[in-house]
C-alpha cells in the first residue's frame, strides 16, 4: 500500500521535468512550394476554384463580347445544373470510396416515372413526383443494400443497376416520349424546376437555384453533423470507422440512399430543363458526373475532398465547353481539354496527398 | 429427378425449334441501331408484320446505344451461322461494318441496307431508305419561301447531330442548306460553309437535353437567330424550349426531319414549322419482301432511277403550305406517322 502511494508522488514530480507542448510532427519544409501544398491539402476546393477562376479570365479575355454577358454566364448555370445535382449525388458517394455508375439511369427513370404516373395513370403530378422521388431512393437502397450487406464492390454494384435501371426505364415507358406542350397544358408542376425569374438580367431558373442551395447544404452537413463526419470516416478507412463504433454499413445505406434520392431530383429537375420526358436523355450522366467530382478534386480513394469543389468542377466544365463553342471551337478540343484536366486534376491529387501534415 | 425434367424440358425445347425451322425454311435477320428508338420499333414492327405473313422466320437484333459496332458484327455472324438467307441492316458504323458484310455476302446471303447507306452505298446488294439530302431540301425550300423576301439577311443555326458527321446528318443538313439557297462547301461535311447568314452549327445527340444546349450555345453566339435547321424532332423540341426561355420562339422559325408522331404533333402546336417525314415501317417490309424473292428466284432489288439506292419516300408536313414546295397535311402527316 505505502509502495503504491510513494510511487504516484514519484511520478508526478517526474511530469513536473517533462516538455510540456503537445506531441506534434515537426515541420522542417519551408518555402512557397510548401506552402502551397498545405494550403491545398487543408482546403481541397481550392484548385478547381482556381482553374474555374483562371478559365473564366481567360474566355473572358478572348471573347469579352459574349462571354462576358449575364446571358452567357447565367447560362454556364443552367447548362450545369443537372450534372451539378447528379454530381452532388456521386460526391456522396465517391466520398465513401465507392462509385455510383447507376447516377444518370435513376435520374431518367425518376423523371419517366414522374410523368407516366401522371400522364398513364391519371395520377396528380404533385402524388406522381413524390413516387418518382421514392422510386430514386428505392434504386439507391438496392445499391447501398448490395454494396453494405451483400459486400459486393460498387463498382460492380452500380455497373449491374445502370443496366437494369435503364432496360426497366425502356420496357417500362416503351421508349415514348411525353411532349413539352402536354405536360405543360396539364401537368405544370412537373415543370417547376424551369420556372425562370431575373435578377439584374441574369435569368436564373428554379433548377439552379436548387442545385446551388443543394451543394450549399450538403457542404454544411458533410462538415458539420455526426453523420456527415461518419461519411468522410467510411470513407477513409471502414475498419478504423467500425472500431470507433460508426455502424459502417448504415451508414453506406443512408448515402446511396440519399444519391439515390437526389438523382431522382436531378430528374425532376430534368424535365424543367428539357421540358419534356424523354427515356432517352441523361445516358452519359454518370460519366459527365465523375467528370465534374474528380476535376472537383474529390479523391477517387474515398474521405477527401469537399462538396464545393465538385460545384466548382462542374462549372469548369461547363465554362470549358461554352467558352470553346463561342471561340467557334469543333467541340471535339472541348473533349480533348477535359481529358486533359481530368488527369491534370488527379496528378496534382496525388501530389497534395504527399504532405505529412 | 431434377437432372431429367431438365433433360426431357432441353429435348423438348430442341424438337420444337427444329420443328419451327422446318415450317417455315426462310430466315431473316434484322440489325438495328437500338431497339429503343421509335424510329427502329417501328421498323421492327413492319418487318415482323410482313415476316409473320410470308411465313418468314425472322430474328431482331440490336446495339445497345447507337455506335455500338461491336454487337452489330456479333450479330451478322450469328445470321451467317444461322443460315438465314438475308439481313437487313441500319449500320451505326457505315464503313467498319463493310468487312462483315462482305462476309454474309460472301456466304450467299442477301444484304440490305436499311435507312442508312453504308459507306460505300454498294457494299450492300441494296439500300432502302430515305432521301435524305431531299428530305432537308423540301424544308431548306420551305423556310426560304416562307421567309420571303426576308430569307436574304436570315440568321440560321444549324443543329446537327454529332462531331462524327454522319451521313444521314451530312445528307440533311447539306439538303437544308441548298434548298435554302446557300452555296455549299464540299457536300460531304458540314460546316465549312462561308455565307454570313449561318450563325453556327453545333450538336445535339438527337436527343431534346442536347437540342437545347445547342440552340442556347448558338443563341449565345447571336440572339437574333430566326431560322432554326434541327436533325431531328426531339433535338427540335429541346431547341425550341431553349428559345422559350429567352421568350423568343414565335420569332424562330425550325424546321426539322422524321415524321415521329409526336413531332407532327408539335408541328401542329406550331413548335416545329415543318417536318419532312420519312417511312420506317416500309423500309422493313419491303426488305422482308426482297429477302423472299431472293430466296425464290435469286432477285436482287433495283435501285430507283436515277439514284443509287431504293428510295422509301419523304413528304413534307406542315400546317402552313408554302408556294412551290410540295407538301402534306399535318392530319395525313398524323396518320402516317410512327412513334
Amino acid at each position: 500500500m505505502a509502495d503504491r502511494q510513494d510511487t504516484k508522488e514519484g511520478f508526478e514530480d517526474a511530469l513536473k521535468s517533462a516538455p510540456e507542448t503537445i506531441a506534434a510532427f515537426e515541420d522542417r519544409r519551408t518555402g512557397i512550394v510548401h506552402r502551397i501544398q498545405h494550403t491545398l491539402h487543408t482546403t481541397p476546393a481550392l484548385v478547381p476554384l482556381i482553374v474555374l477562376l483562371i478559365s473564366i479570365a481567360v474566355f473572358g479575355v478572348l471573347k469579352s463580347s459574349t462571354f462576358f454577358t449575364p446571358f452567357a454566364l447565367t447560362l454556364i448555370l443552367q447548362q450545369v445544373q443537372i450534372v451539378g445535382i447528379l454530381a452532388a449525388a456521386q460526391s456522396l458517394v465517391i466520398l465513401t470510396a465507392g462509385i455510383d455508375l447507376s447516377v444518370g439511369a435513376i435520374m431518367v427513370l425518376s423523371s419517366v416515372v414522374m410523368g407516366q404516373f401522371t400522364f398513364r395513370y391519371g395520377i396528380p403530378a404533385p402524388i406522381s413526383i413524390a413516387c418518382g422521388l421514392a422510386c430514386g431512393t428505392l434504386c439507391g437502397f438496392i445499391n447501398g443494400w448490395l454494396v453494405a450487406k451483400v459486400k459486393l464492390p460498387p463498382f460492380i454494384v452500380t455497373l449491374g443497376m445502370w443496366q437494369i435501371i435503364l432496360a426497366t426505364n425502356f420496357l417500362y415507358s416503351a421508349n415514348e416520349t411525353i411532349r413539352s406542350q402536354d405536360i405543360e397544358a396539364n401537368a405544370p408542376f412537373l415543370q417547376f424546376f424551369g420556372t425562370t425569374f431575373e435578377i439584374g438580367g441574369a435569368r436564373l431558373t428554379i433548377g439552379v437555384v436548387f442545385m446551388l442551395l443543394l451543394m450549399l447544404v450538403l457542404a454544411y452537413v458533410l462538415r458539420h453533423t455526426a453523420w456527415g463526419r461518419h461519411v468522410y470516416a467510411v470513407g477513409d478507412d471502414p475498419d478504423a470507422a467500425a472500431l470507433s463504433g460508426v455502424e459502417v454499413s448504415r451508414v453506406l445505406i443512408s448515402v446511396y440512399m440519399l444519391s439515390g434520392l437526389i438523382c431522382a431530383f436531378a430528374g425532376w429537375a430534368l424535365i424543367g430543363r428539357i421540358g419534356s420526358v424523354s427515356p432517352t436523355s441523361g445516358q452519359l450522366g454518370n460519366i459527365d458526373s465523375i467528370t465534374a467530382v474528380v476535376i472537383g478534386g474529390i479523391s477517387l480513394f474515398g474521405g477527401r475532398g469537399s462538396i464545393m469543389g465538385t460545384l466548382f468542377g462542374a462549372l469548369v466544365v461547363g465554362v470549358f465547353t461554352l467558352g470553346l463553342r463561342l471561340l467557334g471551337a469543333d467541340a471535339q478540343w472541348t473533349y480533348l481539354l477535359i481529358g486533359v484536366l481530368i488527369i491534370g486534376a488527379v496528378a496534382v491529387d496525388q501530389w497534395i496527398r504527399k504532405v505529412s501534415v | 429427378m431434377k437432372l431429367r425434367s431438365l433433360l426431357l424440358a432441353t429435348g423438348f425445347a430442341v424438337a420444337a425449334t427444329g420443328a419451327f425451322a422446318d415450317g417455315h425454311g426462310i430466315g431473316a435477320c434484322l440489325i438495328t441501331k437500338t431497339d429503343t428508338n421509335p424510329f427502329f420499333v417501328k421498323m421492327k414492327e413492319g418487318a415482323t408484320a410482313k415476316a409473320g405473313e410470308l411465313g418468314i422466320a425472322l430474328k431482331t437484333f440490336a446495339g445497345k446505344i447507337d455506335g455500338d459496332h461491336e454487337t452489330q458484327v456479333q450479330a451478322i455472324e450469328t445470321c451467317i451461322a444461322d443460315g438465314a438467307k438475308g439481313i437487313l441492316i441500319t449500320a451505326s458504323d457505315t464503313s467498319s461494318i463493310v468487312s462483315s458484310v462482305r462476309q454474309a455476302r460472301d456466304a450467299g446471303l442477301l444484304v440490305i441496307a436499311l435507312d442508312t447507306p453504308l459507306d460505300p452505298i454498294d457494299a450492300a446488294d441494296a439500300t432502302f431508305a430515305t432521301d435524305n439530302f431531299l428530305a432537308g431540301e423540301l424544308i431548306g425550300a420551305w423556310a426560304a419561301a416562307t421567309l420571303g423576301d426576308a430569307a436574304a439577311d436570315a440568321k440560321i443555326g444549324m443543329l446537327d447531330l454529332s462531331v462524327s458527321q454522319p451521313t444521314v446528318g451530312v445528307l440533311r443538313d447539306q439538303g437544308f442548306l441548298q434548298g435554302f439557297g446557300i452555296d455549299l462547301g464540299d457536300p460531304g461535311k458540314w460546316g465549312d460553309e462561308t455565307d454570313p447568314r449561318i450563325v453556327g452549327n453545333d450538336v445535339t445527340a438527337g436527343n431534346e437535353e442536347g437540342g437545347r444546349r445547342a440552340m442556347e450555345n448558338l443563341l449565345a453566339k447571336d440572339p437574333f437567330i430566326n431560322v432554326v435547321y434541327t436533325i431531328n424532332e426531339p433535338a427540335a423540341a429541346g431547341a425550341y424550349e431553349a428559345l422559350r426561355a429567352i421568350g423568343r420562339e414565335n420569332d424562330v422559325l425550325i424546321v426539322s426531319v422524321d415524321g415521329g408522331c409526336p413531332g407532327v404533333q408539335n408541328v401542329a402546336d406550331g413548335v416545329i414549322g415543318a417536318t419532312s417525314q420519312q417511312y420506317p415501317l416500309l423500309m422493313a417490309s419491303l426488305g422482308i419482301e426482297a429477302i423472299a424473292a431472293f430466296a425464290a428466284a435469286g432477285t436482287i432489288p433495283a435501285p430507283t432511277e436515277g439514284k443509287d439506292f431504293f428510295d422509301t419516300g419523304v413528304a413534307l408536313v406542315t400546317g402552313a403550305p408554302a408556294e412551290g414546295v410540295p407538301s402534306i397535311s399535318v392530319q395525313e402527316g398524323k396518320d402516317r406517322c410512327w412513334g
